[in-house]
């Protein structure tokens, strides 16, 4: 269609309009002394940038909107900004008002190159190829391909050792039976009366050394402690008797990705995940009501020992965290 | 001695040396053509010095090492905690290195407008069509390069070790560990064992500031050169053709302009960083895994990503005892490994449906190609509204809505909203070229009204120019494919399913308001 019809002439770049600097000497000496203007505002950006080197950084300037600022922090940089800035402005404007603005003509050639090279390269690589002989040679060729494959593949070995095996590390934590849940921070045992009904706690289980614990197990024990009246649960037996006095314990670690679920709704009884809105109800053993999350967040059976003191009386009976491949096989 | 005579002597030295000088004479009389669209490229490649410059600085204070250290430094109400060497040196750069924080804020929002600036040069390119034959392969190494972008900025927004960067690590380990069968093994190759542990962060160091650097600055090169030998491509219009380039020569207006708005794009970065805060990491505390701050945010270029994840079904499955978390691996591997592989085969895609596999340095006005148009507003509205559910928190407590009705509206939003973007761009398209037709015809609309002796008002049209005559039907538009799914016995040939699917595609993608032409123009005349 588009062949059929006669389409509108081109009518060839417009006529060059030239600039008043381009022949007028007053406007071409005005449009020099702006851009070295320019570069003389840029040579002052770069005297305050040197000035507010040298205040101290405890010196605050007000500036309207932005309020108090620190004048070495905002010297330096508005110095810094202005000696950048103002030489592209100068150079740009020099381009722009007395360097050539005529536009020029290139010519541009199709890249196919014309049929006889292109022939000839086509020979060139057939030729190269026939000398080889790999066509034929099938010996070769699949020896050759083994062999390049299994020397790009086994260098993958080498990185072996950039980490052990998951074993069943993902599947474990620190609490065990009759672990003590111990306050984070300040590591003291809790006893039920020290919660009072509504309130939540962050707990981990009682270590040897408390100055020390490891991210790595505080990735994995960390526990949320919510204390409700009992009768607000809504739980089968088991799951009840996993609780003591109203104190229901789950695993931080959101079932989704990890996060910590920190957010606790106290009215509505909700934990929510502020990586990803997981909501989780605590008087439903976390069942999931909204978001990405596939599984409730693991409960930690919890009871007390002779004295009052809050006990595990089991490790989790599950995987704590995100999901994997293995989580739920022996 | 004028700087003239100089600079010839500096010409004469080098090609004494090298015989380069009609080499360097042709390319410095390279032609490059102007126009604002052209620049966002540039902003991309002069972020990016800014970013080698910047982080090359911060490398002599950074310690990138999750050693435990108890902070003494300045900053009192962090004074005496346990943290990492990672946290704590970030601290001082912050607060003892005289400029530590102005580089550490030009470097993170260079970051982002590196990222901002790959984006809008995407959609340039996008749009006009920039990417068709003979500059496909430079369109694949630009989206390596938008993908690399994405990476390296994550992982350089990790190496703090706060609160913050920590918890995005989380949600990082947590994707590979959801890989099917070798996730838990990948996640602890990656990390050296569980997570956290202390060999992640000089691993991400390393790969930040060496190997994904050197990538960069190869594929860079390459983009660049090949932008240099294929010569630039330019908007249509009067006087430029498929056979020429109209612009400036390189020497010296284009090497001003550019050498210029190098220090402007400096510039204005330095000037974001002394007056916006960003990522004031001494607000969020270092890393521990068992604490997390609400309105945790990712920063704008993984916002689609975490907006994806968060309004993903709560859908798990077990496979003969095995864990498969589709609400992972939907939104964290398969919808964009289909977004970053659809966008880089499009080229390919569009030249298959068109059949046209001519050369074309002549790029599209958008409207004159409205499918393609349509289906970028589409993945743009796409990534919106994943972006959007990627602050929902945010947004529900700005605007006092409630979170879940904000996640259910994106969750019908992303399946709706996508396709109706599609339909009304490819209307608007549409209309704008019959817009343009109505113009060629009868001219502009002067606003002068004249009242005829009948009594009749009209409106005075006033032709418009040769030239935007020349520019508004200059477009090529080619008529749909006709391919035969059936031989001359009716009988379907093999392929047949394929053709019609193609044939559907084509007639899609010509869709177009017939534009003007001279016999159209006569006709008129002759009223």
């Amino acid at each position: 269609m588009s062949n059929e019809i006669e389409a509108i002439k081109d009518p060839g770049l417009p006529a060059h309009v030239h600039r008043k600097a381009d022949h007028d000497p007053v406007a071409a000496r005005r449009a020099e002394r702006q851009v070295a203007a320019m570069f003389m505002i840029s040579a002052l950006g770069t005297v305050l940038m040197i000035a507010s080197f040298f205040i101290p950084d405890d010196v605050f300037v007000f500036v309207p909107v932005m309020g108090d600022q620190n004048a070495h922090q905002l010297g330096l940089g508005l110095g810094m900004a202005i000696s950048l800035f103002f030489i592209g402005m100068g150079a740009i404007h020099w381009a722009k008002t007395l360097m050539p603005d005529q536009e020029v003509i290139a010519h541009r050639h199709e890249f196919r190159s014309p049929d006889s090279d292109r022939k000839e390269f086509v020979d060139t690589v057939k030729e190269g190829a026939a000398a080889t002989g790999l066509g034929r040679r099938s010996l070769i060729k699949r020896t050759l391909g083994a062999a390049v494959g299994l020397s790009a593949i086994s260098p993958l070995l080498l990185f072996r050792d950039l980490g052990p095996l998951p074993e069943d590390d993902l599947k474990k934590t620190s609490w065990k039976k009759g672990t003590y849940l111990v306050t984070d921070p300040g590591d003291r045992r809790i006893r039920a009366s020290d919660l009072e009904v509504g309130a939540v706690a962050q707990v981990l289980p009682e270590s040897d050394d408390p100055e020390h614990r490891k991210l790595n197990d505080i990735a994995k024990d960390a526990v949320l402690l919510i204390r409700l009246r009992p009768d607000e649960f809504n739980l089968d037996a088991e799951r009840l008797s996993w609780t003591h006095e109203g104190i229901i314990a789950f695993s931080k670690i959101c079932s989704h990705m990890g996060c910590a679920v920190a957010l606790y709704e106290q009215t509505t009884k909700h934990l929510l995940c502020p990586c990803h809105q997981s909501t989780f109800d605590v008087t439903r053993a976390a069942k999931v009501i909204f978001g990405p999350a596939a599984r409730p967040l693991p409960q930690l059976n919890i009871t007390v020992d002779a004295e009052g003191y809050l006990v595990a009386r089991d490790p989790f009976y599950e995987p704590i965290g995100p999901s994997f491949w293995g989580r739920i096989s022996s | 001695m004028t700087t003239e005579h100089r600079l010839g002597q500096v010409a004469n030295y080098v090609d004494e040396r090298t015989g380069a000088a009609a080499w360097m004479k042709k390319n410095l009389q390279k032609v490059f053509p102007d126009h604002w669209s052209f620049l966002l490229g540039e902003v991309a490649l002069y972020s990016f010095i800014i970013l080698l410059l910047s982080g090359t600085y911060l490398t002599f204070w950074f310690d990138p090492s999750a050693r435990e250290v108890i902070y003494e430094g300045s900053y009192e109400p962090l004074e005496g905690v346990q943290m990492s060497a990672a946290y704590a040196s970030t601290l001082h750069i912050s607060f003892e290195v005289r400029g530590g924080l102005l580089m550490r804020q030009i470097h993170h929002w260079a970051a982002l407008i590196f990222m901002a600036a790959i984006v809008a040069h995407l959609m340039r390119v996008f749009f006009t069509g920039a990417f068709r034959k003979p500059r496909e392969a430079n369109w694949i190494i630009g989206i390596g390069l938008l993908t690399l972008g994405i990476v390296e900025g994550f992982l350089g927004y990790s190496l703090p070790d706060d609160l913050l960067s920590g918890t995005g690590i989380r949600i990082a380990e947590a994707i590979i560990q959801a890989i099917p069968v070798v996730g838990s093994y990948l996640s602890y190759f990656a990390f050296g064992g569980a997570f956290p542990g202390e060999a992640f962060i000089p691993r991400i160091y390393i790969v930040h500031v060496l190997l994904l650097p050197g990538a960069f600055l190869a594929l860079i090169t390459v983009h660049l050169m090949m932008v240099w030998y294929q010569k630039h491509t330019q908007y249509p219009g009067p006087g430029r053709t498929e056979k020429n380039v109209v612009g400036y020569p390189l020497m010296p207006v284009y090497m001003a302009k550019a050498g210029g708005f190098f220090f402007i794009v400096f510039g204005v970065t330095a000037f974001i960083a002394a007056v916006a805060s960003i990522n004031p990491i001494w607000l969020y505390g270092p890393y521990t895994p068992g604490q997390i701050s609400a309105g945790s945010q990712p920063d704008w270029y993984m916002g689609w990503l975490d907006g994806l994840v968060r309004m993903a079904p709560p859908i798990e499955t077990y496979f003969f005892g095995y864990t498969i978390s589709w609400n992972i691996l939907i939104p964290g591997l398969i919808v964009p490994g289909i977004l970053f592989t659809g966008m880089a085969l499009y080229p390919f895609i569009e030249s298959w449906i068109t059949g046209d596999k001519r050369e074309h340095h002549l790029l599209d006005r958008p409207r004159n190609a409205p499918n393609r148009t349509a289906l970028g507003a589409m993945s743009i509205t796409f990534m919106i509204v994943a972006l959007i559910n990627g602050g929902n928190d945010l947004i529900a407590t700005h605007f006092d809505l409630s979170i879940n009705q904000i996640m259910w509206g994106t969750r019908v939003g992303i399946f709706v909203l996508p396709p109706l973007a599609f339909v009304i761009t490819k209307r608007l398209c549409l209309s704008l070229q019959r817009a343009d037709r109505e113009l060629v015809l009868h001219g502009r609309e002067t606003g002068r009204l004249l009242r005829l002796p009948s009594g009749e008002f009209v409106e005075v049209h006033e032709p418009i120019s040769p030239e935007k005559a020349y520019l508004l039907t200059s477009h090529e538009q080619a008529p749909a494919l006709e391919l035969a799914t059936e031989d001359a016995r009716g009988v379907k040939r093999a392929g047949a399913i394929r053709n019609k699917i193609r044939s559907r595609m084509s007639v899609a993608h010509a869709e177009a308001v017939p534009k003007v032409s001279t016999e159209d123009l006569k006709e008129i005349e002759s009223h």
